[in-house]
């Protein structure tokens, strides 16, 4: 390919060091450059949530009025598994000593994991109803239920315990110290429609709580 | 070869340790191409675009769709009312298929008139009729995913076509089916395959732009380049003009896209496939009507059935495209200088043309006669025009060089075109 190694056209350029070809070829790469990024964005954008999926995510409504003192049961909104626990009189008890005894990463829940209606020493609105979002904050996993105490260790009070990597929370999702997970298990937005019925994913109609802006899932 | 006047240090260390600047460079900058290309040589690069299009809306739409006879025909309409631009990218993706088929077929048609076929580049010609059969399978497929009517009854009449072999026919078709009928397993597997074979194309481009690049490309006068005059590099002067031309094929798909995205497709693919019920008239998309005509148009021949016999022929006017290089006996490529094969190429671009308008209406009367003719005249022109034309039929005199068919003159080096830009 000798007889092509030869100085080409575009090495001609002006004395003052830019020529007019120089500007035309800077101007339409320029201008196919951003009308390529135009046709990658639709591309792009079509990987975020369709319109199906967001409107999937629509609050949902369940009856409270089946779950026994000491029972959990889970449901399941935008695709997440929620808590939702009816807490004895005992357990309601152990959460002030969990706060007291100073082992816990967050006990006043000033994290923003919760509305202000849930940042109280049962993280809830009614002492009894305990509503989570049960991903642990250290890596997705969905923390067990284990509200025997004693039953993970000598001194467990009851709570959650992960089964991935060791973290633990006590029956309010307040996660104690010395584990991976950084913060307290996030409450999601509810308030009671009746006392038998609660609505998850709204508000009570005093708060402006923002489910987005928590701290981690 | 000429080491890279590297700009940058880094450059310099990479294409030490791995040449690709030098490749690029080599291929695209002193890759030497004829100087008298006209726009015909703009379709193969935009083929390439093409593919590369296809292949990325294909996924993105993957990432979307469902492969399950329950679930194909909603997760197409879900990715067209739900899904963030979806209806954008399917539509692309959609009329994607036919404009690729439109600029394959011009520059497959390029070649025959220009005889880019013929000596040295038979293989680069062969190649190209691999992607094209490729291209096939794969359009044919990605038709029968989104599970309408159309999709069905096509992939259960095309599917059928392989019962026409004998003795083992039977076994064939159950073998590609997966089952007892076209169904979920069909479809399942036609997913896996449309995602491959695009893949399997770009390997094949590859080997195609190799071919290519070891004699270059032809051009309008079919003569080889004598020397330096009758080159330049392919960049800048053939990228500016693949990218004016990219321009012009964009605006013009672009109207499509937008404003007649369903003009080329069949409104009963807007139905859900029903098993138990044929739409009243079975056309498969436009860009395979030719051969499909010729499909039906065959009748029994002495003891070939003409189902077999159909089959044979349809398959048989691309497998001729194979063996065309040893088919024509002129040793002229360009149709400019062959006086009567200019005139025989513009007849079989008016047999194809014919072969398509008779695929798109039911086998019945005049279309019947018609279709037997065009079919004839299809193989009656590579296997009986093109040897015998290349034997009687006196060329006209050939230019000496590609320049002095510009200059009237020998042409000088470092490229007149260069020198007309600063007068």
């Amino acid at each position: 390919m000798a007889e092509t190694a030869r100085p080409g056209p575009m090495d001609a350029h002006g004395p003052e060091g830019g020529t007019r070809r120089d500007f035309l070829s800077l101007a339409a790469t320029a201008v196919a450059g951003i009308g390529a990024a135009c046709a990658v964005w639709p591309l792009i954008t079509s990987m975020n949530p369709a319109s199906d999926t967001l409107a999937a995510g629509a609050p949902i409504d369940i009856d409270i009025s089946g779950i026994q003192p000491g029972q959990q049961i889970i449901v399941l909104w935008r695709s997440r598994p929620i808590f939702i626990v009816h807490r004895t009189p005992d357990q309601i008890a152990t959460l002030k000593a969990d706060k007291d005894a100073g082992q816990l990463r967050d006990p006043n829940s000033s994290a923003d994991q919760q509305g202000a209606y849930a940042k109280n020493v049962y993280r809830s609105i009614k002492p009894e109803l305990l509503v989570l979002v049960g991903i642990c904050t250290h890596l997705g996993c969905v923390p067990e239920f284990t509200p025997q105490p004693g039953s993970i260790s000598p001194n467990w009070p009851g709570g959650y315990f992960c089964p991935c990597h060791g973290s633990r929370y006590d029956l309010a999702g307040r996660v104690f110290q010395n584990v991976p997970a950084p913060y307290n298990l996030p409450v999601p937005p509810y308030h009671f429609v009746s006392d038998t019925v609660i609505r998850i994913g709204e508000n009570p109609p005093d708060s402006t709580f923002d489910f987005n802006s928590i701290e981690q899932i | 070869m000429a080491a890279p006047q590297s700009q940058s240090k880094v450059v310099e260390w990479i294409d030490h340790r791995l040449p690709i600047f030098t490749f690029m460079r080599h291929e695209l900058h002193e890759y030497p191409t004829p100087k008298n290309l006209s726009y015909w040589w703009n379709f193969g690069s935009l083929a390439g675009i093409m593919l590369v299009i296809m292949i990325l809306t294909g996924i993105f739409l993957a990432m979307e769709y469902t492969p399950n006879v329950d679930l194909a025909f909603d997760s197409v309409e879900r990715i067209m009312r739900q899904v963030n631009y979806g209806w954008l990218i399917r539509y692309i993706h959609m009329n994607g298929a036919s404009f690729f088929f439109i600029v394959t077929y011009i520059h497959i048609f390029r070649g025959l008139y220009y005889g880019s076929y013929k000596a040295p580049r038979e293989l680069l010609w062969m190649l190209g009729v691999l992607i094209l059969l490729t291209m096939m399978a794969t359009a044919f497929m990605g038709y029968v995913l989104p599970w309408g009517q159309m999709s069905f009854w096509g992939a259960t009449v095309i599917t059928n076509l392989f019962s026409a072999i004998p003795v083992v026919g039977n076994d064939i078709v159950t073998w590609l089916w997966g089952g007892f009928a076209v169904a979920n397993p069909t479809l399942n597997r036609f997913y896996a395959l449309h995602y491959l074979l695009p893949f399997v194309i770009l390997g094949i481009v590859g080997l195609h732009i190799m071919a290519l690049h070891t004699h270059g490309s032809n051009n309008p006068l079919g003569i080889d380049r004598k020397g330096p005059q009758d080159s330049i590099p392919f960049h800048p002067y053939y990228t500016v003009k693949d990218a004016f031309g990219l321009g012009v094929f964009l605006i013009i798909f672009a109207v499509f896209v937008f404003y007649f995205p369903n003009l080329l497709g069949d409104p009963q693919n807007y139905i859900r496939a029903n098993p138990l019920q044929t739409p009243p008239e079975i056309v498969p998309e436009w860009y395979f009507l030719p051969f499909y005509a010729m499909l039906r148009s065959v009748p029994d021949i002495l003891f070939i059935k003409a189902k077999l016999a159909g089959v044979i022929a349809m398959f048989s006017s691309i497998f001729i495209l194979f063996v065309l290089p040893w088919l024509d006996t002129s040793p002229v490529r360009s149709a400019r200088f062959r006086p009567v094969y200019k005139w025989v190429f513009w007849l079989l671009v008016i047999d194809v043309l014919v072969l398509g308008y008779v695929g798109a209406h039911r086998p019945e009367g005049w279309y019947v006669f018609t279709g037997r003719v065009a079919t004839l005249y299809y193989f009656v022109h590579f296997l009986v025009l093109i040897p015998l034309i290349g034997i009687f039929e006196r060329p006209l005199p050939l230019p000496t060089s590609i320049s002095a068919a510009v200059t009237k003159g020998g042409g000088k080096l470092a490229g007149a075109a260069a020198r007309m830009e600063k007068p």
